[in-house]
């Protein structure tokens, strides 16, 4: 079993970011279950949601609290929740920031896991360049994607135009692949426009 | 084929097979994806002549699927905890008045304190009101129990409510295969109504009865009720021969065979068990689960019979009777009046406290070597509570108890998601 | 009217300058002594209406009751975000019972503090439209019927928010819900339904009824300061703009207010004893668009073609209000 924690804040997509990595992972033909930890109606509050994959029936109904993999969708939570919690040794993060994790004050993580476990990628500025919103959620899945090995970038892209249809879908699958390529490729990724600042 | 989609979803779309007549609804978190859901559909035309009222209250949604009931219609609803109490005066009637009513129970904690999260204490208030209760271990079974339901009611001429847990199941992405109409249409015939309001054929619905017969209607109510112990087994495999699929019956046994201890519990903390079950076979102990699918009526023969080789029950439940302990253990030590099994009540996940298998592991081999207390609270924090007791020793006006407890578990709650 | 409506010509954010009004006149906001009944580090989301006119309606009540008031909330958006437990932002003495039976817990509050003879003490009683139209609607009544001693506020942002943005009985025509989808032949929620509670409060004779926006928010503390003066049933309904809701940019929340009062969409006047006794005018009037296109709730009436039969039908609506409270001295064409 593979289990995925997920960080942000209300109105950011995370669980929508959730439910598209199970999407994607069924389309592989594994098992998926998805959910967010959940409260009432409320824009910028932290959420999280959990997603795991297994080739055999998942049963476990419980938070995920000893991950494989993180994901943070606003590193503005890093330094007020505790989001590294039970990430397993040998775990994933995958940061939406275009600073590194020194940059974010977090660079002792470097001795805790695995250091080529662990990425930033600038989520909210290629969503910016390729959707014109900077929503990170669903091209943030392709960086994942090309972290673990688990999913294939085209899973990835086929959940996310199930769930966004047209060209928002369109838009988000190519950002999916960009976010792919950045990490496989390791180079930082920047902006077409170079007035672009990070907006982390 | 399965989809991947989210649990509320797929019950509306299984309730929209069903072809009901009439919707009437009331917001109310955690169930409200699928009323959504359902308006949506009604809205686009894609439920023939369907009706969809948004109600004032849950009291006047159940009130009018009442009536759309009362004049032959197949009707549905959905409420949650505070929502099942402020129609509680509807759910007795529509028991009283035999109307097949499907309602949908996202079930979820009552306050006070105010809590969306879930427990079975919504449903459990109401476990006596003469409705069927019938609880989904997966998503799967929860879009299967509302078809069979909906049979179920019209066929013993008795409101059902199916309950799923609210966020866990609502809320969860998870593989699930949605019937085909087909499929649908030939285990549900249309609603044949046994009384209806007709000009064609006039009755009267809802007369006062008093002393002479009131008892002797009661008594067909509950008789209803123990019909339905063999109708719901039979829909069962009547629902697997067209599906292909078990889904809901009375109970469900898991490595019981020859368990010295079987952990029995409602709804998806079932799926928890079976993987602490696993882990603890594994280590060679002898222990097993049983589910129990059909809530009322009480399986008690079932129960009895899977339940009576074990040497130790343990009922772990999302409920509490304030000044007494268990419910459902209650009920499964009536069941086994007479045997020398011994019953561990452990009262679990209120609120919405997750229920974790490292927790039920642990309780489990606690429960074997008799270490528990009766009842056992699982996972509560005791610090807190005796900082609270000592406080209110001291101080009578010692101010609002769940501020204050929190004031001392801060830290222990801003370590949750 | 209890105030002189003052002229500024400095343009901009229409909100006035205190400094030329007599000290009785000025918004308790910016004193001192502001009691900040409700204050900062709720979790409101950005742009809340519902905070804005919750912060000056209850400090407004606070100044009028010497500081001696009790609220009785409903359950929704102002309860949830104003006590994240294990905090609260009231700093006055304040109670959620359930989401019905805040005008019956009021009455209660207000009966204990009469049978004790604390008639110093004022009860305020709040909820959203939610729970004030539909599930707390017999118990209003019946506070209303008693003529109970409560001044009760409604919230109105037009939907059931806190649970995801369902359709309430105060949603208006054509608006967008989960419960009202912008799907189907008649998009968004239906014409002819839905209640005029200020009108049913007027029915119920009692002694004071009025109407108040988050745009005119010295025009909302006023109406409040007089309610407090009276003892009876007093019922005020206070229009809020819900920015995830109604789907507008958090940063246009007292504009979007500001054009459903000067499209006649939302008429502010007063009532006592059932008869209306003042309204606001429209300074400028402007067609219903203005107000609408800036709502995604209403976006599916913007597409290609528009909707004009629809926004002509929300026309007359507007129309209809301009003329039951005379809200124009003279009738002339709106918008300009």
């Amino acid at each position: 079993m593979f289990q995925i924690r997920i960080h942000g804040r209300g109105g950011q997509g995370v669980v929508t970011a959730a439910e598209i990595l199970s999407i994607a992972a069924f389309i592989q033909g594994k098992h998926a279950q998805a959910f967010p930890s959940f409260g009432s109606e409320r824009m910028g509050a932290p959420v999280t949601a959990f997603c795991r994959m297994d080739d055999k029936e998942i049963r476990l109904r419980e938070p995920v609290m000893e991950p494989d993999a993180l994901i943070i969708q606003d590193p503005t939570l890093l330094h007020q929740v505790d989001l590294f919690s039970g990430l397993k040794p040998s775990g994933y993060i995958l940061i939406n920031s275009a600073r590194n994790f020194e940059e974010l004050g977090i660079g002792e993580l470097r001795s805790r896991f695995l250091a080529d476990h662990l990425r930033t990628v600038p989520a909210s500025e290629i969503a910016l360049e390729y959707t014109g919103r900077p929503l990170p959620n669903a091209l943030l899945l392709g960086g994942l994607a090309a972290m673990t090995g688990l999913l294939s970038l085209s899973a990835v892209c086929d959940a996310i135009r199930q769930k966004f249809h047209g060209k928002v879908g369109d838009a988000n699958a190519a950002a999916a692949e960009v976010a792919y390529q950045a990490v496989v490729s390791g180079q930082p990724w920047t902006a077409k426009e170079s007035s672009h600042a990070g907006t982390d | 084929m399965p989809v991947q989609i989210e649990g509320s979803q797929a019950v509306a779309a299984a309730v929209a097979l069903c072809r009901p007549e009439v919707i009437s609804c009331y917001p109310i978190t955690p169930q409200t994806h699928i009323v959504e859901a359902l308006s949506a559909m009604v809205k686009k035309g894609e439920m023939g002549n369907c009706q969809f009222i948004n109600a004032e209250s849950e009291f006047g949604a159940l009130s009018v699927v009442i009536g759309a009931s009362a004049a032959g219609a197949r009707a549905y609803t959905a409420t949650s905890s505070q929502g099942i109490l402020f129609m509680a005066e509807a759910v007795y009637n529509a028991a009283g008045l035999g109307f097949p009513i499907v309602m949908t129970i996202g079930n979820r904690a009552i306050g006070a304190p105010i809590n969306i999260w879930n427990d079975h204490s919504d449903s459990m208030s109401m476990r006596d009101a003469g409705w069927i209760q019938l609880y989904a271990e997966t998503n799967q079974e929860a879009v299967d129990l509302h078809i069979q339901a909906f049979r179920l009611a019209e066929d013993l001429s008795c409101p059902v409510m199916v309950c799923m847990d609210g966020f866990i199941l609502t809320h969860a992405y998870e593989p699930v295969e949605i019937p085909t109409q087909e499929q649908v249409d030939a285990f549900l015939p249309p609603y044949d109504p046994v009384q209806v309001l007709d000009p064609a054929d006039p009755m009267t619905i809802g007369a006062m009865v008093g002393p002479e017969a009131f008892a002797e209607v009661r008594y067909l109510a509950h008789h209803k009720q123990l019909r339905a112990l063999e109708r719901i087994p039979q829909l069962s495999a009547e629902f697997q021969e067209r599906t292909g699929r078990a889904s809901g019956g009375l109970t469900g046994a898991y490595r019981t065979d020859d368990a010295d201890t079987i952990v029995v519990a409602l709804g998806s903390v079932n799926g928890t068990i079976k993987e602490a079950v696993d882990e603890l076979r594994n280590d060679g102990i002898a222990v097993g689960s049983l589910k129990i699918g059909s809530y009322r009526p009480f399986p008690t023969g079932r129960v009895r019979a899977t339940l009576h080789p074990a040497k130790r029950v343990i009922v772990v439940e999302k409920d509490l009777a304030v000044g007494k302990g268990g419910i459902v253990s209650s009920d499964v030590k009536m069941a086994l009046r007479g045997t020398a099994v011994v019953v561990q009540t452990v009262i679990a996940g209120l609120g919405g406290r997750s229920i974790t298998k490292a927790s039920l592991v642990q309780m489990i081999r606690e429960a074997r070597e008799g270490k528990l207390d009766e009842p056992h609270f699982l996972d509560l924090n005791w610090t807190t509570i005796h900082n609270e007791l000592a406080r209110q020793q001291q101080q009578r006006r010692s101010g609002p108890v769940a501020e204050n407890i929190l004031r001392a578990a801060k830290a222990a709650a801003s370590k949750n998601f | 009217m209890s105030y002189q409506r003052i002229k500024f010509y400095q343009t901009g954010t229409f909100s006035v300058g205190n400094r030329l009004l007599d000290e009785a006149n000025r918004t308790v906001q910016a004193r001192m002594e502001r009691t900040n009944s409700l204050d900062s580090g709720h979790r409101a989301c950005q742009g809340c209406g519902e905070a804005l006119g919750a912060r000056y309606a209850v400090d407004a009540a606070m100044r009028a009751s010497n500081n001696q008031l009790v609220a009785v909330n409903a359950t929704g958006c102002l309860e949830v975000f104003s006590t994240p437990y294990p905090e609260s932002s009231w700093r006055i003495p304040w109670m959620h019972s359930l989401f019905g039976n805040a005008p019956a817990v009021a009455t209660g509050v207000a009966a204990a503090l009469r049978a004790k003879g604390r008639t110093d003490v004022k009860v305020l009683a709040q909820g959203g439209d939610g729970g004030t139209v539909d599930i707390g609607f017999g118990c209003l009544s019946g506070m209303f019927e008693r003529n109970d001693d409560v001044l009760y506020i409604c919230y109105d942002n037009e939907a059931y928010m806190n649970t995801g943005v369902q359709r309430s009985g105060s949603t208006p025509p054509a608006a967008r819900t989960m419960t009202t989808q912008a799907v189907g032949a008649r998009p968004g929620n239906e014409f002819g339904a839905g209640k005029n509670l200020p009108r049913i409060a007027m029915a119920h004779g009692i002694p004071y009824v009025a109407t108040a926006s988050v745009t005119d928010l010295r025009d909302l503390e006023a109406k409040v300061s007089k309610a407090m003066k009276i003892f009876g049933a007093r019922y005020i309904h206070i229009h809020v703009p819900c920015p995830l809701g109604w789907a507008h940019d958090p940063a246009l929340t007292i504009k979007v207010a500001r054009l459903a009062v000067e499209s006649g969409l939302f008429p502010l006047f007063e009532a006592e004893l059932g008869r209306v006794t003042g309204r606001t005018q429209i300074r400028r009037r402007v067609p219903v668009e203005r107000y609408l296109e800036l709502q995604g709730r209403f976006k599916h009436l913007f597409g290609d073609p528009p909707d004009r039969e629809t926004i002509a039908a929300i026309q007359s609506i507007a129309d209809e209000h301009v003329k039951t409270y005379e809200l124009l001295k003279e009738e002339g064409p709106h918008g300009t």
